[in-house]
């Protein structure tokens, strides 16, 4: 499993912001997840988007989240599509439902004898080629 | 005769290679169109429909003008059908409406594909690139193998159950000298030996991607009969799109092709267990357990038991993907959706040498693109 410091230096694509989703990214860069609530239906949205995908409002408003959620599936990725990432490979890619509701998809640290569905989750941020993302690990 | 939506009265394939050098994909389409209308007994100039897929390497956008222009087709209907593997199916469905429609008359339906040695890298500037990638999910691998691990989670289904699915379509490839695997059979054991690509999915689980071209010709129910010749009737169709990115799906476990079948199958007044063969899109293993677990043929978690207690040959008594399935036959990227359509018209003409189900009267064809997001399906009926 690859240390912590490693991430640091892959040569891997960062994310491909736009003026919408800046915020996150800003956000991710002082270690804080943020995600938009919508204030017509009041449920939480991610990725960012224009308007409210469950009820078209384009009232959003960003909100600290708490950072925690549980496992929803996950892999162990032996030979990465992107050959950048083989260097940390074998790693852990998951899908986390976050406590808020909507669920991404993120890196997964942590001991692999403890994934499992439902496992909970915490969010921790790692410097990935210099930018900070938020990874998840399990949380104990 | 059937009540049916439509007729498909053509169809043709392009033997899959693993790369192809100096090979256009314009060629190609030409080529695999000519083969369908030919099998048709048609003149060129009876196709007044054109339907294309996204992925023309020459040309990002004109697509349907450039390909017609290149074939010398003026079509009265021309489109481009961007639904991933369910293109195939997806089209067939768009050919027999827009007959229906008044559009046009006769629809040549088209995929086909190069494959260079080092592909280019996607110019993606979607949310998938800008939330997946960066974490370290590129490619469908990655995502495939976390619905494979879901489905592991939530109902204790075992990696043997699932190397019975690639067993069985290097089975059937072996009833088809023009599949990737012809000559390459695979037990249930080989399957568990390959190596682990992403956890839990293994190599022998995931298609080969090739090079290769399929394409089929659609016309009303009235024409078909007048030509007089093979024809497979399109009795009922279903369509869904839930998402685009995993990280989006509304269940890990069931898909879009639920509700697609469902739909199918109501149109055309049949049920699951009615028929004579499944072709059932299968870039992974995983997609085809979903599928016969969505179609409701087992309980779901239960596609396991049922795969060992049927056989999946064409002589078995639950024929499915005869012509190898993707994971048999390689997978020429979009066409590949399209040769469970081939496949199911070839069975149920009784035009399916060496591997020919005795009797085959109805054929469920499903369409998966992108992550488990775009479903299409077709009910298909022989002529009788
Ligand atoms: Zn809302």
């Amino acid at each position: 499993m690859a240390d912590i410091l490693d991430y640091e230096d892959l040569n891997v694509p960062g994310p491909t912001a736009t003026a919408l989703s800046q915020p996150f990214w800003d956000a991710a860069a002082e270690g804080r997840l943020i995600l938009q609530r919508c204030l017509a239906c009041e449920r939480a949205v991610f990725y960012p988007r224009a308007i409210c995908p469950h009820c078209w409002s384009d009232a959003l408003a960003w909100q600290e989240a708490s950072g925690s959620g549980r496992l929803r599936t996950w892999s162990i990725i032996e030979r990465s599509a992107h050959p950048a990432w083989q260097a940390v490979a074998p790693y852990a890619i998951g899908i986390v439902a976050l406590e808020e509701g909507p669920t991404m998809l993120s890196h997964i640290l942590g001991d692999r004898d403890g994934f499992a569905l439902d496992a909970p989750m915490r969010v921790r941020f790692v410097m990935v080629a210099g930018r900070s993302l938020p990874f998840f690990e399990i949380s104990t | 005769m059937r009540h049916g939506l439509g007729a498909i009265v053509g169809v043709g394939e392009l033997t899959p290679q693993r790369s192809t050098e100096g090979a256009t994909t314009l060629g190609m389409i030409a080529e695999v169109a000519r083969r369908a209308v030919m099998d048709a007994g048609l003149e060129p100039g009876a196709v007044d429909g054109l339907l294309v897929g996204p992925h023309v390497g020459e040309t990002p956008q004109h697509v349907p003008a450039t390909v017609a222009e290149y074939l010398g087709l003026k079509p009265s209907m021309a489109n481009v059908v961007d639904l991933g593997g369910a293109s195939g199916a997806g089209m067939v469905w768009r050919a027999a409406a827009a007959i229906s429609a008044g559009m046009c008359e006769t629809v040549l339906c088209v995929l086909a594909n190069t494959r260079e040695a080092v592909p280019p890298r996607s110019p993606n500037r979607n949310p998938i690139r800008e939330f997946d990638v960066p974490f370290g999910a590129s490619g469908a691998n990655a995502t495939y193998a976390m619905i494979k691990q879901a489905h592991m989670a939530t109902y204790g289904s075992a990696d043997a159950d699932f190397a019975l699915i690639a067993a069985a379509a290097r089975a059937n490839a072996q009833h088809n000298p023009e599949a990737i695997f012809f000559g390459k059979p695979a037990t249930v054991e080989d399957v568990l030996a390959s190596p682990m690509i992403a956890s839990p999915l293994r190599l022998f689980e995931i298609v080969m991607p090739v090079a290769g071209g399929s394409a089929v010709v659609v016309t009303s129910m009235e024409r078909a009969r007048d030509m007089q010749r093979p024809a497979v009737a399109v009795l009922g169709a279903g369509e869904k799109v839930t998402h685009r990115a995993l990280s989006q799906v509304p269940s890990l476990t069931s898909g879009p092709l639920k509700p697609a079948m469902a739909r199918a199958m109501a149109q055309a007044g049949v049920m699951a267990d009615q028929f004579d063969l499944l072709s059932l899109y299968d870039c992974y293993t995983i997609m085809v357990a979903t599928t016969l677990e969505d179609l409701g043929v087992c309980a779901p978690g239960q596609f396991g038991a049922w795969v060992r207690a049927h056989g999946l040959g064409h002589d078995g008594d639950a024929p499915l993907n005869t012509h190898g399935g993707q994971l048999g036959f390689g997978q020429p990227d979009l066409a590949g959706g399209m040769t469970h359509v081939v496949e199911a018209v070839r069975q149920l003409r009784g035009s399916a040498e060496g591997r020919q189900i005795s009797n085959a009267e109805l054929a469920l064809v499903t369409g998966n693109g992108a992550t488990m997001s775009e479903a299409s399906a077709l009910v298909l009926g022989a002529w009788t």
